[in-house]
């Protein structure tokens, strides 16, 4: 006890920490499971960095052509890459290089899917509001990087899976007009495949985008610290205060045994599960490739976007050729992501709502909202299907061209069955709070009156329990106002329209007026 | 009489004369030795006899159950089966042997099913056929072994994994039609297949791939079989969509409890 006082005001003395611990030792954590996904990805990218490490210790990042001479005889005297060479080198004469390798491969696959789910979190619970939209930016962020560490991670073996990775990604970026071609040569030293880009990606994939991650984890976390969490409505719950457990000491040591869960997790799906078997692939070699090539889950909606595109839409303009099946897939991508990326700014507009947020919605009190967010994960979804078309077609028997068709008409019209569906969905649910909360369950227990009449009794909710259910922001459809030079704008027309698109239908919450009328009336 | 006498009262005291029983064995050697000589040279004679029968077997088999489709004498019917004249044994002991034919119905392409016929019945099938026309014939035993594993997987990356994936899993064609998985398959009908190009595989005739290059592609998938994936579960050999799934469902999954169990509020 004497050391460690001594160590920790040694330490106080020089750097001041007391405070700093003060503050972060009082950070409360709300207690709700889905507030745990966010670490999720931070623990899994841990991982991914230990792993990582140690891979770097063997791996040779070089296309330099070589023999194989190792363990696994069917690749025995086959040429290829020092970089396919060094990975199975790894994966078969390391000791524990294989299971480490898988480790990094799951652990990447886990951590952009925790981001996929936390960013689902935040958006269907509005916990993007003032003042988190610069955080929300930030974690968007952090998703697009995720994707380019995933993929340039994917493209390090040169392996025939990932050389056709990367064979995509070159006539993407050729389908780019007029400069397509030359940012190819740039990226690639010249054509495709050349002898440079093993060696580019890997320099992007352990220097660049690491650095990149770990300062956008950072802003993340300083943010997150300073806007505080948010937590869902309940009594005692204000939009002043935060309900929950302090950082010190409960929820620390929650938190560090969950990195040891999350590491256990990853640990036991690479020691049982096989991940990109390089060894079946094979060294690249731009003529043959695999039935069932597919580029890892989180670049499936870019692949699946490829494969939906219907035939005939390139044409020449003079000696040129115009590759709209290739631009339209990346302009919709690219405006996709956008879209997600700007989201908090375009409900902030419409709503015209400048107030700070610190309650997260039930998605079912937004549920234009809830409805866009459905709207948009029915269209990756689609897109992300449409990546194992061929997959799809094989188990479930079925024509490849259909599956596509399928898919094509998903796309299209998916989002908006999945907009009116979730809308409505969400009305109904509403409509049943209120009902609940003015009336209280019905309790199956039926009472006949001294008249003769028959009612059943409603059993109330509990002042704690009523709660929850009638705290939410009401929104209504803004008025269109001339504004201060007496004339309507055509900006304030547009908003406008989407403010009414956005509440018209809307169940109001119950008011104080309402529940004691239905109290009076005898909780029936 | 005086000599008959002793005769008869011989004949009275033992049945037999002590030479009997020697000329008895001499005529039992006789005749076995002789039977059987008799019996292996009209054996060896009737060797094209046995072979028509084999073929006339054959015949009957393919008029009960194929000629529907294939006609009498196997010359096909236009838009329904192809002639099978010049198919070869080779390609009867394919589709036969595995099932696929005959067909339970029309579709885009035959599939593979419990076969309905014995090896006997199988091998008069395939021998009328090839009684038709020279056609590929049922390679022996020895062509299917010896063959390199590395210098096969690096041919079947090459010429087969388009269709049928690198670690022989299967994939989609156009149309409904598709590449079957090869795991499991025996070696004389991945063999044959490629003698043959069955459904909508190509030949790979003796000059394209030759009989040892075919035998190290036998090798490789052999040794796929009977060699599970060193990094554990495969998957189904399937690719990225079988290891996407598997991390969102299995591995997000199980955190997701852990999230429910951590933060669960004690009762």
């Amino acid at each position: 006890m004497r050391v460690t006082n001594w160590a920790a005001n040694y330490i106080d003395e020089r750097t001041g920490m007391s405070g700093l611990v003060k503050e972060l030792g009082r950070k409360i954590f709300p207690d709700h499971w889905s507030y745990m996904l966010g670490e999720v990805a931070l623990y899994s990218f841990i991982v991914i960095l230990l792993s990582g490490t140690f891979l770097t210790f063997f791996f040779q990042a070089s296309m330099a052509e070589t023999v194989y001479h190792g363990s696994y005889a069917p690749l025995e005297g086959i040429k290829m890459s020092s970089a396919l060479s060094s990975t199975l080198h790894i994966s078969f004469d390391v000791r524990g290089g294989l299971l480490l390798r898988q480790i990094h491969h799951w652990a990447a696959l886990l951590f952009v899917a925790s981001i996929g789910l936390h960013m689902l979190r935040i958006f269907f619970t509005g916990a993007f509001r003032k003042p988190r939209e610069i955080n929300w930016i930030v974690g968007f962020t952090l998703f697009v990087l995720a994707m380019a560490e995933g993929f340039t991670g994917y493209s390090l073996p040169d392996d025939l899976l990932s050389g056709n990775g990367l064979r995509i990604i070159y006539g993407m970026v050729e389908g780019v007009p007029v400069v397509g071609t030359w940012i190819d040569f740039l990226l690639f030293g010249g054509e495709f495949p050349g002898d440079a880009i093993v060696g580019r990606l890997y320099t992007l994939h352990i220097l660049l985008l690491p650095a990149a991650v770990v300062a956008a984890i950072g802003i993340h976390l300083v943010l997150l610290v300073v806007n505080k969490h948010t937590q869902f409505a309940g009594p005692g719950r204000t939009e002043k205060n935060v309900v929950g457990v302090p950082i010190m000491p409960v929820f620390a040591a929650k938190a560090g045994g969950f990195f040891f869960i999350v590491f256990g997790v990853i640990a036991v799906v690479a020691a049982t599960v096989t991940i990109n078997p390089i060894w079946d692939y094979g060294p690249y070699d731009p003529s043959p490739i695999s039935a069932g090539t597919q580029p890892d889950w989180y670049i499936g909606f870019a692949d699946g976007a490829l494969r939906l595109v219907p035939p005939g839409w390139e044409f020449m303009i003079g000696p040129y050729t115009v590759s709209l099946n290739i631009l339209i897939p990346i302009i919709v991508l690219v405006m996709f992501l956008v879209v997600v990326g700007a989201y908090p700014f375009f409900e902030a507009w419409i709503t015209g709502d400048q107030r700070e947020h610190h309650m997260t919605d039930r998605p079912r009190n937004a549920p234009v909202r809830t409805a866009i967010g459905a709207a948009g994960v029915t269209f990756y979804a689609a897109l992300w299907a449409a990546a194992s078309s061929d997959i799809l077609a094989t188990h479930f028997k079925m024509s490849v061209e259909w599956v596509t068709h399928i898919i094509q008409f998903a796309l299209i019209v998916g989002p908006f069955i999945a907009y009116f569906l979730a809308k409505r969905i969400c009305l109904g649910l509403q409509k049943k709070d209120r009902e609940i909360a003015l009336h209280g369950f019905e309790s199956g227990r039926i009472v006949r009156l001294p008249g003769g009449e028959y009612i059943e009794v409603h059993r109330q909710l509990s002042e704690y329990e009523r709660w929850r259910l009638l705290t939410y922001d009401d929104y209504q459809p803004l008025m269109l106002r001339p504004n201060e030079r007496g004339r309507i704008t055509n900006a304030a027309r547009l908003r406008a329209r989407m403010s009414r698109w956005f509440f018209e239908d809307r169940i109001a919450p119950v008011t104080k007026g309402e529940l004691e009328a239905s109290h009076q009336h005898g909780g029936h | 009489m005086a000599t008959s006498v002793p005769t008869s009262s011989r004949r009275k005291t033992g049945r037999r004369s002590p030479l009997a029983s020697v000329a008895l064995l001499l005529i039992g050697l006789l005749a076995t030795g002789g039977a059987y000589a008799a019996f292996t040279t009209s054996a060896s004679a009737s060797t094209p006899a046995s072979e028509q029968a084999q073929v006339s077997e054959g015949k009957k088999l393919f008029e009960a159950n194929c000629a529907t489709c294939h006609g009498l004498g196997a010359v096909g019917t236009a838009g329904v089966a192809p002639s099978l004249v010049g198919v070869g044994p080779a390609a009867v002991d394919f589709q036969v042997g595995t099932g696929r034919m005959p067909m339970a119905a029309s579709g885009p392409q035959a599939e593979q099913k419990p076969t309905q016929f014995t090896n006997t019945q199988i091998a008069a099938l395939a021998a009328y056929v090839g009684s038709l026309a020279p056609g590929p014939a049922i390679p022996s035993a020895d062509s299917l072994k010896g063959g390199n594993v590395s210098t096969g997987a690096e041919l079947f990356r090459v010429n087969c994994a388009m269709c049928h994936n690198v670690a022989g899993a299967g994939g989609a064609l156009t149309e409904g039609k598709y590449a079957p998985p090869l795991t499991g398959v025996t070696a004389k009908h991945v063999y044959e297949a490629m003698v043959t190009g069955p459904q909508n595989m190509p030949v790979f005739n003796n000059l394209n791939i030759t009989p040892k290059d075919k035998a190290a592609i036998v090798a490789y998938l052999q040794y796929l079989d009977s060699h599970p994936s060193p990094g554990g579960l495969d998957l189904g050999n399937l690719g990225p969509v079988s290891e996407g799934l598997f991390v969102w469902i299995f591995a997000l999954g199980a955190i997701v409890v852990v999230t429910i169990w951590l933060t669960a509020k004690p009762n």
